[in-house]
This record gives structure tokens, sequence and C-alpha cells, in this order.
């Protein structure tokens, strides 16, 4: 048991587990939607003052925002106790690609070193990763009213157009990016 | 305590994203080249089950815990808003190699860095709330 927990766990585990945190809330009285957290931050941090699409009771959604505090420790926890190696089984042709674009190793670790760290932030590779990424995915999911969780997952799984039409989107974005505009920008 | 359940919730989650690899920028890379099954089987598998899930729960009127019938509003539907938002998403997507839930729990990772991408993710959320009724939706 121990040594199946250690290794990496398979699509057919992890996907499961992701319904049924899905069914869970539905249970509790909620729904699955991470993104939406940006929005209550927002609230939380005062931006009701100067717009109104924050101005609500963010307390409301304590509960997401605890969720987000769980997902927080359960990475924790994963990378402390739980990862006997933290190579990604990415595939050879994936592993070929990415040292075509600079990145030595490949899948050694979790996150590519040469990009995701304080010191890549001082380049502007890093920083249009990093900050323009962020940005939008933040603008983007609120836009599209949801991100993976509440699109991909609990959109898909009611069986509603708007979140196939998003998921759609998703892909345009993601695939114009990797195809595009990563050869380009990460080479830069 | 009655937000203890949703921290263990959260907590799962954490680990189980970490441990399938779907925080790792590689995975989603990966994806997006269709170099491997893995990250359609994740979310494959889960929609799958989702979808048996939400039928029974439609079905059978099923409660929740607090006792009234699980209600899953619909999403209105309209082109540009999921169209343009999603793309937008996608493309931050791709860059950064994390949706929200990754984002967080690569933070526990230990990737503090992701702190940043979350700030500019909450920064990115604003503008969305201060020119949203100048965007089609």
């Amino acid at each position: 048991m121990l040594e199946f927990i250690n290794q990496p766990w398979p699509w057919w585990v992890a996907g499961p587990i992701i319904a049924l945190v899905m069914f869970s809330l539905l249970y509790f009285g909620n729904n699955f939607g991470v993104s939406a957290n940006f929005r209550n931050m927002c609230s939380m941090l005062g931006g009701g003052k100067s717009c109104e699409f924050f101005d609500f009771d963010w307390r409301k959604q304590t509960w997401n925002l605890v969720f987000v505090l769980g997902t927080v420790i359960g990475g924790f926890i994963a990378a402390q106790f739980l990862m006997l190696e933290t190579q990604i089984g990415i595939s050879e042709a994936t592993k070929s690609d990415l040292v075509g674009l600079g990145i030595a190793n490949p899948g050694a670790e979790i996150l590519p070193p040469e990009i995701f760290s304080f010191e890549s932030l001082l380049s502007l590779k890093g920083i249009i990763i990093i900050i323009v990424g962020g940005f939008l995915v933040g603008f983007g999911t609120r836009y599209a009213g949801g991100c993976t969780s509440g699109h991909a997952i609990s959109g898909l799984s009611d069986l509603q157009p708007a979140s196939l039409l998003a998921v759609v989107g998703f892909f345009i974005g993601g695939l114009a990016m990797t195809w595009l505009i990563i050869p380009s920008l990460y080479t830069l | 305590m009655k937000y203890f359940k949703y921290l263990v919730l959260g907590i799962a989650f954490g680990i189980t994203l970490t441990k399938a690899e779907v925080v790792s920028w590689y995975r989603i890379y990966e994806m997006f080249k269709f170099q491997s099954f893995h990250m359609y089987g994740v979310i494959g598998s889960a929609v799958v089950l989702g979808i048996i899930i939400t039928q029974i729960i439609k079905r059978t009127k099923m409660k929740s815990m607090s006792g009234d019938v699980i209600d899953i509003p619909p999403k209105k539907f309209s082109y540009p808003r999921y169209l343009i938002g999603g793309t937008i998403f996608g493309l931050g997507w791709a860059m950064t190699g994390a949706c929200p839930g990754p984002m967080f729990i690569l933070v526990g990772n230990g990737f503090l860095v992701m702190l940043v991408a979350i700030a500019s993710g909450l920064l990115g959320t604003y503008v969305y709330g201060r020119l949203r009724h100048r965007l089609p939706h």
C-alpha cells in the first residue's frame, strides 16, 4: 500500500478522486470551482470599495477559501512525505522537444528550474511567463466564468454547452501558446 | 469546525494533483503537444464519473447534507464569453503550466515563486472586474 502511495499515481486513480471531490462539494451544498477564489480574495483585500464586482460578502465563500488552504497543505504533505522521487514521467518525444527549447533536464523536477524561480523574475522570459501568464489565468478564468474545475470537470459533468465551449477555448489558447508562442518565448 | 471537511477535501485534492503530476508544467506542455494520454485520462475519467454522479444526483433528486435538494444551476449559454475568456485562460494555462488549483498546490510543494503568479492572477481578475461592462459576454 505504502509502496503504491509513494509511486506516481496513474490517471485512473487521480480522475475518480477529482470526481469524488466534486461530488463531496455538491453534497455539502456548494460547488467545485477553484478560480472563484481569485474573486473572493479580491473582495477580501477590499476590491469592493473600487469595483462593484467585488462588493459582496466574501465570508459566505469561506468554505472555498478553506478548500484552497487545504490544497496548499495537501501539496506540502505530498512533497514532504509522499514523494520518493520527483522525476516526472513525461514521454521521450516531449523530453526531446524541450531539450530543443533549452530546458536541460526535462522532467527531472516538477517544474523547469530555468523558469520557475525567483531569479528568473529578473529576466524578460521569467517576467512574461510568470507575471503575464498569471495575469491571463486570472483575467481569462473570470471572463469565462470558471477554470478547469468549474468548466472542464463540473460543467462537462453536467453536460453544459457553455462549459464545452469554454473548454474549446481553453484548447484554442493552450494549443496556440504551446505550438506557436512557447517555441519563441522559451528560447528568448 | 464546520469548515474542517473543506480543509480535508482540499488536502486530498492537493495530494492527488501532486502525486498524479497534474501540477507539473511538463504534463501540461505534453498534453497540448498530444504526446501522452495521461492528462486526458485524468480529466476524461473525472468527467465520465462526474457525468454518472451528476445524473444520479438529478434523477434521484438527491438531498445535500443540510437536507435541501442538490441544485446544479445551468450556465447561460453565449459565444463571446466562453470562447474569448476560455482562450485567454488557455494561453495563460499553457504558459504557466498551471490552472488556479495547481498554482496554490505548487506553493505547498515549495515553489514560492508561484505566489507571484497568484498575485498576478488576482490582478488579472481585478482588471476583469473593472472592464467587464465593456467586454462582450
